[in-house]
């Protein structure tokens, strides 16, 4: 699934990196608790999380994560958002709640990354 | 042992923003020296779990990174408060992580199980009141 199917289905706001939106996933992941990303680690996939801070970057720089999708409204500040840009994250967010979101993306065919 | 590279990055407790620089920089590097990407992966795990547990649980400390022909070592040292019980702290989902951490995304207790699972050799040592000790290899083979 390419980024801008992402942002269509999920009714997202590109927050940077628009030109990335062409990138295309196979699978996702949905998480507010970092070392649980972080137990991932080997699979390529794209984050939603409710959590804005700057340690949610530095967990997707530590995986090679090139997308995070902030749920429920969340946005984070300019500071976090110049952060991401640098790094060569592309970042959207939706209004819609962790649960819809994954639902929405899951039932159009992407699909969960899981643990080993 | 020829040394490929040898980096030390001073870790501050309780900063939240610059915590992760240090891993940030190791992967860098370890880019530069052309590393394999997985290996990588493997080494920003490990690095960045025991760097942010410096920075949430302890007084702070440092990071370290050397690279040999054939391995990857990263020591990760602070000055306490130390670890009372490390079997307890090494099982999956016990932490004592503070709730501002936990706001972070923090504290679900699979830092030091991610940081063992990541790695080839896997060492940590802690004093009470002193210090806490973890070093890791992970082999370039
Ligand atoms: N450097 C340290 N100094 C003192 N105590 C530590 C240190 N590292 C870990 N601990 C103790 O071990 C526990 C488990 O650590 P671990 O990294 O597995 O989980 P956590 O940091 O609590 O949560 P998570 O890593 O999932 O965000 C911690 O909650 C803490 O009590
Ligand atoms: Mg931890």
């Amino acid at each position: 699934m390419k980024l801008y199917e992402i942002r269509d289905l999920l009714k997202a706001d590109v927050l940077c990196n628009e030109e990335m939106l062409s990138m295309d996933t196979d699978s996702a992941f949905g998480c507010d608790l970092m070392s649980d990303v972080l137990a991932l680690s080997k699979k390529e996939t794209v984050l939603l999380t409710g959590l804005t801070n700057i340690q949610t970057i530095r967990t997707a720089e530590m995986l090679d994560i090139k997308c995070i999708i902030f749920v429920r409204n969340k946005r984070p500040d300019e500071t976090i958002v110049e952060f991401a840009k640098e790094n060569g994250m592309c970042l959207l967010a939706t209004k819609y709640t962790m649960f819809t979101s994954c639902g929405i993306l899951y039932s159009s065919g992407l699909k969960g990354v899981d643990m080993e | 042992m020829d040394e490929l590279l040898n980096v030390k990055y001073d870790v501050a407790s309780g900063d939240f923003i610059r915590g992760g620089e240090a891993s940030s920089n190791i992967k860098k590097l370890l880019q530069q020296l052309g590393v394999r990407n997985d290996i990588i992966k493997r080494i920003c795990v490990a690095c960045y779990e025991a760097e942010m547990n410096i920075v949430i649980h302890s007084v702070g400390g440092y990071i370290e990174a050397k690279v040999f022909s054939d391995r990857i070592e990263i020591t990760a040292f602070d000055n306490g408060p130390g670890i009372e019980n490390i079997d307890l702290a090494l099982q999956e989902g016990y932490s004592t992580a503070s709730n501002l951490a936990r706001e972070m995304g923090f504290g679900g207790g699979m830092g030091l199980p991610n940081i063992k699972r990541s790695c080839d050799e896997f060492y940590i040592d802690s004093k009470v009141g002193e210090y806490t000790k973890i070093k890791i290899i992970v082999y370039l083979k």
